[in-house]
């Protein structure tokens, strides 16, 4: 177990959040929100058909319709090599990103865009749009991961060869890469094993569902300088993004970012920031882009489908002997599907000798996949978590004493390489044993369900400056947009370093020009990285506190102690003064050697994976299939709850998202490939009255490696509702279900079959 | 685009007779609008009935209530009197999207849209409601389930507009009620619909009845056999699950993103025995 953490003033508590007022206020900027003089408004045109050749573009009477200043096709953009660049924790493959925001040759889902136009009105953009004449030449689809891996699959990119296959491929296939990971011997393990269940698994892509469309305002000038407003998880992101798109030099790229409406992974990428921007530099006036929630769905991206088969064996006793995972996930248009982390974390929570892991990417005639919260965990562990609660009933042993027998702990390998440090998963599964909810009693046609889920967590590379001001008080400039309570967080962490009142440290977000470069919001590492970063600039800050007490006094620096937000002479013999504040010392500033300004920039290494289980009740309405959540129970080991209702908040949310997932969420396409349900009233997420109030359990084994023992936690409640929902409706019917979204008429379906 | 509100019954029939491309009334908005915004449709001329006393008004007439056509929800579930005659209507329009839209949608808004789906419409049947149709040649009176035609057209002509609904007054012995099926449990198209109006005795012997589906066909649907089923009865389990099949057979789905022919036909049972149930038990057989 990890030490203990010291007693704090501010971390832990439930400060007031900064943007609280601002937002029910509805004085909050939010993408949309943004407008410039004389700007213009930009449409896309977007592929009807699934799958296309295009012969021609013809933008002639368009561009000549009265108000038309500006209009984009495949043309305006460069060919950029194909070729894998690490951008962050992921690899992007910018000729893929060119290719997926402005088709070119050929269209490779419905709603792919074709050409964009800015306007001085919204209505003739939209008349331009129906000006613009497209021919077509329709190719044959594939939608689902298993037909678009069958021979005979219509191929979506001829010069798509299977990586990490030997020999390499001769033949072009809709299979971008293989990948597999695996420890000793699994027949040797099968061998061993007194019970073996082999299943195959089905899940559905799931959009972000962020309430906030797409949004963004660019502007470039006549001398390069550009300057972007943007809905976005990170600004310089989107900078790097446009500057490789559009090859423009990064300096000359200036982005903003709003406050954001939501993002869950869905906001990482661009869409319409570098079609706004090669518009402007068409028209050279500012062009406003906001995406309808159609376009939303049919042109942003889900995250992965999937079609997978897993086969674990265990010992009468629970001891899992082995285990045998293959996974096929839905890439959209393009490669690049969560795989790598779906098999990385597959097995993660436990500890398994004998294991294999193999995985494939596909591309099929959709939207290119995007991260959504732990992108690739939920859908594997969705799956391997089935398995195991199947293997707990058939060996009439309880779900959460299977799960701790075999559970990862402190020094266990996992199967993707590293060994794990101080994590909690135990911690979680114990704290779910004695919760109320798992000790409660349940009536007929009820069922509950468990399950457990893992998620890396990650660092990587944070920004942070704190400017003192001559009062005292604090401006804390952060570099990534908050989305789930950082500038709280991040201030109450700044606010405990600096000894002040947390109402005295003000947290802005701040443009790419005013700090390093910060990696974006994802990863659950804002709280953990941004921490990392604040608190050095705060120790820089104490530093220069020093220093100029020790100037004031004359006494040498080492002279000088800081304590609970006072300096002071070290002992009697260091001399006789009176602790100064750090305002008294700020209040100075000028006469000691100017303003007094803490900076960090730093690439964070050493975050704490995360562990979650959670507890399900279910009614299942036996005549029509419906399922009610009666109750449910979030268990997380967070490390540290800088602000415990803003972690809650991230345990609620991720919850709702997957029993929305679970119950009723997937895409309708139609014999075209065209998406029918491009819409919240038919793409079905849980609305507020669908839910109880989630209850959450935080569990603290704090991370070594971080001042404040923080961990993660904004991904990891995404992962465990899917099985949790599955063995709570296999409690109150008996019958396992293998493909989401158990949605009603699929229930009935396996009710009428079993009678 | 022309916006009018006229002030009168015979101002509105007046603008519907002049000859525009594509004349829309406007309710409560709340399909129109969308579908306007949607780029569904573009009406040329929106004739805003919001202004017009005898629309906008809930009436007693005597025997009878006449509901304005413009009413919204909202108020509709605030009327005891109505609440307490017709239970399964109140609640079938209570359930029209949330808070906002009920503060605008309309029964007769929900009628002429003429949705297969239509929360409202199967309770308007099954409680023998009619509406009051005005045009060029005055009034006329239609029962609610000959407005529906198919899924979108209705039988009110273009220079006629629906001014209110008439309903019955309260009577002891007879109850309505309305469910429907959605996955979600509000924010969602009906799966399918069920109304069912029973009149029972003091001994619970059911004297008359009237069952309408909604969602499962092209429009919504009346029993036939539903009075034959109940009548005599006290709706005892067997009775139930005769009216079920009944409502079963009388099923012409579709398979959509809503629901699979198989599912909404199954499902329709289920939910005809449930209302009638709650029917009965709340004109006093329990
Ligand atoms: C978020 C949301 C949720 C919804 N949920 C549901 C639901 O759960 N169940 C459901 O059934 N519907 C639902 N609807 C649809 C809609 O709210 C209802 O159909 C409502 O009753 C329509 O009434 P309105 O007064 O707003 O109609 P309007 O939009 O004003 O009119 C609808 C149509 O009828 C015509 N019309 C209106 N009044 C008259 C009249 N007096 N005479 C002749 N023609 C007329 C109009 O020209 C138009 O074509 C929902 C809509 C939204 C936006």
């Amino acid at each position: 177990m990890a030490t203990a953490l010291k007693d704090f003033k501010w971390v832990g508590t439930r400060a007031v959040r900064p943007d609280g007022v601002e937002k029910v206020t509805g004085r909050a900027k939010f993408g949309a929100d943004f407008s410039l003089p004389g700007m213009l408004i930009g449409k896309v045109l977007r592929s009807p058909h699934a799958h296309a050749k295009i012969k021609s573009i013809n933008i002639e009477a368009a561009r000549t319709l009265n108000g038309v200043k500006a209009i984009i096709t495949g043309s305006d953009f460069n060919e950029l090599p194909s070729e894998w660049v690490p951008a962050g924790e992921v690899q992007i493959n910018f000729r893929d990103l060119s290719r997926s925001i402005m088709a070119r040759n050929k269209v490779l889902f419905e709603g792919h865009p074709v050409a964009a136009v800015a306007a001085t009105s919204e209505i003739i953009a939209r008349e331009a749009l129906a000006l613009i004449k497209v021919e077509y030449e329709i190719l044959p689809h594939v939608i689902d991961v298993e037909a678009a891996m069958s021979p005979d699959a219509p191929i979506l990119h001829e010069d798509l060869f299977t990586a990490g296959v030997e020999p390499s491929p001769k033949t072009a296939s809709n299979i971008a890469k293989r990948v597999d990971y695996s420890s000793g011997n699994i027949d040797d393990g099968f061998k061993e094993a007194d019970v073996i269940i082999e299943k195959h698994f089905t899940t559905q892509p799931v959009h972000q569902g962020y309430i906030e469309p797409h949004a963004t305002v660019a502007s470039a000038s006549e001398d390069g300088q550009c300057s972007i407003w943007t809905s976005t998880q990170g600004q310089y992101v989107v900078r790097a993004y446009c500057s490789e798109v559009l090859q423009l030099d990064i300096s000359s790229i200036r982005v903003t970012p709003s406050e954001i409406g939501g993002g869950f992974g869905g906001k990482t990428t661009v869409y319409l920031e570098p079609l706004a921007l090669a518009l402007s530099k068409k028209a050279f006036r500012p062009v406003k882009m906001v995406m309808s929630r159609e376009e939303v769905f049919r042109s942003s991206g889900p995250t992965s489908g999937s079609s997978m088969k897993i086969k674990i064996g265990a010992r009468s006793d629970g001891t899992i002997t082995a285990a045998d995972v293959e996974l096929k996930y839905q890439a959209g248009a393009f490669p690049g599907s969560p795989i790598m982390p779906g098999c990385m974390c597959a097995l993660a929570p436990y500890n398994i000798s004998n294991a294999k892991v193999v995985g494939y990417d596909v591309v099929v005639n959709r939207p290119k996949v995007v991260a959504y919260r732990a992108p690739g965990a939920p859908i594997s562990e969705y799956a391997v978590e089935c398995v195991i609660n199947e293997i707990a009933t058939k060996l009439n042993i309880d779900p959460l004493d299977i799960r701790e027998k075999n559970a990862a702990k402190e020094g266990t390998r996992a199967l993707y390489g590293p060994q794990f440090g101080a994590i909690g998963y135990i911690e979680t599964l114990l704290a779910a044993r004695g919760s109320n909810h798992y000790k409660s009693k349940l009536h007929e046609n009820q069922g509950r369900g468990v399950a457990s889920g893992f998620w890396f967590n990650i660092g990587g590379e944070s920004c942070a400056t704190i400017n003192i001001n001559t009062d005292g008080t604090a401006e804390l400039v952060l570099g990534n947009p908050d989305i789930g309570g950082s500038r709280a967080s991040l201030a109450m962490i700044a606010a405990e370093a600096l000894g002040i009142d947390y109402n005295k440290v003000h947290p802005i977000i701040s443009d790419t020009s005013g700090l390093g470069y910060n990696f974006l919001t994802g990863g659950s590492r804002t709280t953990f990285a941004g921490g990392l970063a604040v608190n050095e600039a705060a120790e820089d800050v104490v530093r220069q506190i020093r220093e100029r007490a020790s100037k004031i006094w004359d006494i040498p620096e080492e002279a000088v102690t800081w304590e609970d937000g006072f300096v002071r002479p070290a002992g009697t013999n260091a001399g006789n003064f009176e602790p100064l504040s750090l305002a008294d010392v700020a209040g100075m500033a000028a006469k000691t050697g100017g303003p007094i300004s803490g900076h960090a920039q730093l690439n964070a290494q050493g975050a704490g994976p995360g562990f979650g289980t959670h507890i399900c009740d279910v009614e299942v309405d036996e005549e029509t299939g419906r399922v009610t959540i009666l109750r449910y129970t979030v268990v997380q080991d967070v490390g540290k709850a800088i602000h415990p209702s803003y972690v809650e908040g991230q345990m609620q949310g991720g919850a709702s998202q997957g029993i929305g997932w679970a119950l009723n969420e997937e895409y309708i396409y139609d014999e075209e490939g065209k998406l029918q349900n491009a819409g919240f009233l038919d793409y079905r997420i849980p609305v507020a009255s669908d839910l109880p109030m989630i209850d959450t359990i935080i569990v603290e084994v704090p991370n070594p490696r971080h001042p404040y023992g923080v961990k993660g936690v904004g991904e990891v409640p995404i992962v465990p509702p899917m099985a949790a929902v599955a063995g709570a409706i296999a409690d109150a019917i008996g019958v396992h279900l293998t493909d989401l979204p158990m949605s009603p008429p699929r229930i009935l379906k396996e009710l009428n079959k079993k009678q | 685009m022309i916006y009018e509100r006229p002030n009168t019954v015979s101002e509105a029939v007046e603008i519907l007779s002049k000859s525009h491309e594509k004349k829309s009334i406007l309710a409560g908005g709340t399909d129109l609008l969308v579908q306007m915004r949607s780029g569904y449709y573009r009406p040329s001329h929106i004739v805003d009935i919001k202004n017009i006393p005898e629309a906008t008004q809930i009436r007693d007439d005597g025997d009878t209530f006449l509901v304005g056509a413009g009413v919204p929800g909202a108020q509709l579930s605030e009327h005891v009197e109505l609440i307490k005659a017709w239970p399964g209507v109140i609640e079938a329009m209570d359930l029209i999207g949330s808070t906002q839209i009920q503060g605008r949608a309309t029964l007769g808004g929900n009628l002429c849209n003429a949705s297969p789906a239509a929360d409202s419409v199967p309770a308007m049947i099954a409680a023998d409601a009619t509406c009051i149709i005005a045009g060029p040649n005055g009034y006329r009176e239609e029962k609610i389930e000959n407005v529906v035609t198919a899924p979108g057209v209705s039988s009110i002509a273009n220079n006629e507009f629906v001014v209110s609904i008439r309903l019955a007054k309260f009577k002891t012995g007879r109850a309505d009620a309305y469910l429907r099926f959605i996955p979600r449990t509000e924010m969602d198209i009906a799966v399918v619909g069920a109304a069912v109006c029973v009149l029972i005795d003091k001994k619970g012997i059911c004297l008359n009845a009237k069952v309408s589906l909604g969602a499962v066909a092209p429009t919504q649907v009346v029993i036939e056999t539903a009075p034959q089923i109940l009548i005599g009865t006290r709706l005892d389990e067997e009775t139930l699950d005769k009216l079920a099949k009944a409502a079963r057979a009388s099923c012409n789905p579709i398979d959509d993103k809503r629901g699979t022919i198989e599912y909404r036909t199954s499902v329709a049972g289920v939910l005809t025995k449930r209302a009638a149930k709650i029917a009965f038990d709340r004109a006093g057989g329990a």
